[in-house]
Formats: structure tokens, C-alpha cells, sequence
């Protein structure tokens, strides 16, 4: 155990590379966000509140809507539940990893998003780093780039000095290669393609706006039944 | 703003709640002290495959296949993603590359 102030560090150096991606897909994301808020009305404190407290990308630009219509705490509340569920599959594979982390859990658990999961859940351990100071690493420093996003959005409303159309395409590239490094490994090879392909089945059933608690269901289904097979 | 600051904060807040419970509810249904079962453990070992699967297909749920330019720059700009990594198994380069190649497709080429 390395609990030194030069540990910690090295665990930094050695975040900050995984999570370059991510800042480019945050820094994008957050910024059409804040945006968004400042579109809707909403100043940039009202914008940093929401990221800084609920931290959930998706669930943040829902909320915009929601915050311009009429007023239903309840459906939010409902809606930020089915919206997210998938985190708590999220929680169930990390159980493992942040086991012992000690003061960083809390922190952990809180901003575990799709983005920190997928480098969480893929990346090896570098070697003589500190489990817990890469996890939190990785997990502080996302969180860094959403709120810078959503701030910079929210004052800026809306000007930009370049085209960054397509830009947010980097998060659809962080998962593809996220799931590619998922590939190398030949045992996780069924689970990745039940992964695909229950999702694809999904969105053809139940189109783009209600996919994703149907192919948990269904993935979550064929895991278990398949456990047999995908055991041995 | 169409809402109040109390309403503002109480969706905020509800939006909040509903959010951290999803991340905390599989914490606090198997603590640290007691070691999960063994089907929590497969499904521990299991999903971070999947979800990825999930989460590629979540990002295409918007393409529209049919119509408009039919996929052809999220299809191109995977697959360069796909080649990238494959040769080199760079990561920010794989990236830094189907992202480049799409944003070349959407705003010069499809544009």
C-alpha cells in the first residue's frame, strides 16, 4: 500500500490519458447543456446546480424539458429512475473494485456515469498504482469536465468560436473502442454480442426513445439464462 | 424560466434523487461487509461487456437509417475507429480519429 502524496500523483499521471476522451465528449455535451439552460431561461448557477448535485448527462438534458413545462416533481422523479437504470447495473459490476475504497466510495458511487463506468470497468490497473487513487482519479476528473461544460455553456449561451458539429461523436468512439478492449478478452466475447444484439433488438421493437429498460430486461434475461453456457 | 425557484429546486432535487438512487441502490443492497451471491458476482463479471454493447447501440439509436444520409458517416467513422484500433490499440488516437473523420463527413461532405 502506497499512501503517499507521490502515489497519488502517480495515480493522476496516470488517469489523466484514459480520461482525455471523455473530456472531449463532456466539455461538447456539457456545453451544449448549459446551453440549453441558458435557452431555456435558467442562469448558470440554476445549470451548475443540476450537474453539480445530479450529475447524469443524459438525465440533464431531459430535465431542460422538464424544467419548461408544466410543474410534476413525481414524473421527474419517476422518470429519472427509469431514465438511469442502467446505473445500477453499473454498481452491481463495480461492486468488486470499489470494494475497500475507503473514503473515495461515496465519491465513487456518486458520479459512477456511463462514461467513468466504461473506463472503470475496462481499464487494467497500471501497474504500481493505487487502485482506489485511479478510480477516484478518473471519476473526479470526468466530473471536473461536465461542470466546466455545463458553466462554460451556460455563460457563453450558445456562441462558439469554431463548427463543432459531430464532435460528440468522440463518446460513440470512447464506447466502441471501450467495447473492442472489452473484446480482447475472449471469455467476455458472448456477453458483449448479448449486449448488441438485445439493444439492437430493443430499439427495433421499441424505437429510439424507450430502448433501454426493455434490452436491460431482456439482457439481464438471456445473462442469466445463459449462465450455464457463459460459466464454462 | 416557465417555473418558480421552488419549483426549479424541488425538480432539481426530485431529478437528483431519482438519479443517485439508481447509483447507490446496488451498494446498499450488498454492503461491503457481506459478500454478494454468487449470481451478483457473474452478473458482476458479465454486464461491463454487455453494457458496452448497450451503450455503442444506445449511440446509433438516432441514425436514421432510411432517409437523410442513411448512416453512411457514423457508419465510415466506426469503422476507421474499428481499423484505427485495431493497427495501433491506441486509444486516443482510435478516438481522436473516427471523431475527426466524422465531423469531416457531417459538416463538409453530408453537410
Amino acid at each position: 500500500m502506497d499512501g503517499t502524496k507521490s502515489g497519488f500523483s502517480r495515480a493522476l499521471k496516470a488517469a489523466f490519458p484514459a480520461t482525455v476522451p471523455v473530456m472531449t465528449g463532456y466539455l461538447c455535451l456539457g456545453f451544449a447543456y448549459g446551453v440549453l439552460m441558458a435557452d431555456a431561461g435558467y442562469g448558470v448557477g440554476w445549470a451548475l446546480l443540476l450537474s453539480v448535485i445530479c450529475y447524469a448527462g443524459s438525465m440533464e438534458f431531459v430535465t431542460v424539458s422538464l424544467l419548461t413545462a408544466a410543474f410534476d416533481p413525481i414524473s421527474a422523479l419517476l422518470m429519472s429512475i427509469m431514465v438511469n437504470a442502467r446505473h445500477s447495473f453499473y454498481g452491481l459490476s463495480m461492486l468488486g473494485k470499489y470494494r475497500g475504497t475507503g473514503w473515495a466510495r461515496p465519491f465513487l458511487i456518486f458520479s459512477l456515469t456511463d462514461e467513468t463506468f466504461s473506463l472503470v470497468s475496462t481499464l487494467e490497473l497500471p501497474e504500481g498504482v493505487e487502485r482506489r487513487d485511479f478510480y477516484f482519479w478518473i471519476s473526479l476528473l470526468n466530473y471536473g469536465y461536465w461542470l466546466l461544460g455545463s458553466a462554460a455553456g451556460a455563460l457563453a449561451g450558445g456562441v462558439l468560436p469554431f463548427d463543432s458539429t459531430g464532435m460528440d461523436f468522440a463518446l460513440t468512439a470512447l464506447f466502441v473502442v471501450l467495447f473492442l478492449e472489452q473484446w480482447q478478452r475472449r471469455g467476455n466475447r458472448p456477453a458483449g454480442l448479448i449486449g448488441l444484439g438485445c439493444t439492437a433488438l430493443s430499439l427495433l421493437l421499441f424505437g429510439a426513445d424507450n430502448l433501454v429498460i426493455p434490452a436491460m430486461i431482456l439482457l439481464l434475461l438471456v445473462l442469466l439464462g445463459g449462465r450455464r453456457k457463459l460459466c464454462a | 424560466m416557465r417555473l418558480t425557484p421552488m419549483e426549479t429546486l424541488l425538480t432539481i432535487l426530485a431529478v437528483t434523487l431519482g438519479t443517485q438512487i439508481t447509483r447507490w441502490l446496488p451498494f446498499l443492497l450488498f454492503p461491503e461487509r457481506k459478500d454478494p451471491p454468487g449470481v451478483v458476482l457473474y452478473l458482476g463479471r458479465v454486464l461491463p461487456p454487455a453494457m458496452m454493447g448497450l451503450l455503442v447501440i444506445y449511440c446509433f439509436r438516432n441514425v436514421s437509417w432510411l432517409s437523410g444520409s442513411h448512416g453512411v458517416p457514423e457508419l465510415l467513422a466506426t469503422a476507421v475507429v474499428v481499423a484505427l484500433h485495431g493497427w495501433k490499440r491506441n486509444v486516443l488516437l482510435s478516438i481522436a480519429g473516427g471523431t475527426a473523420v466524422y465531423m469531416l463527413l457531417v459538416q463538409v461532405v453530408f453537410a
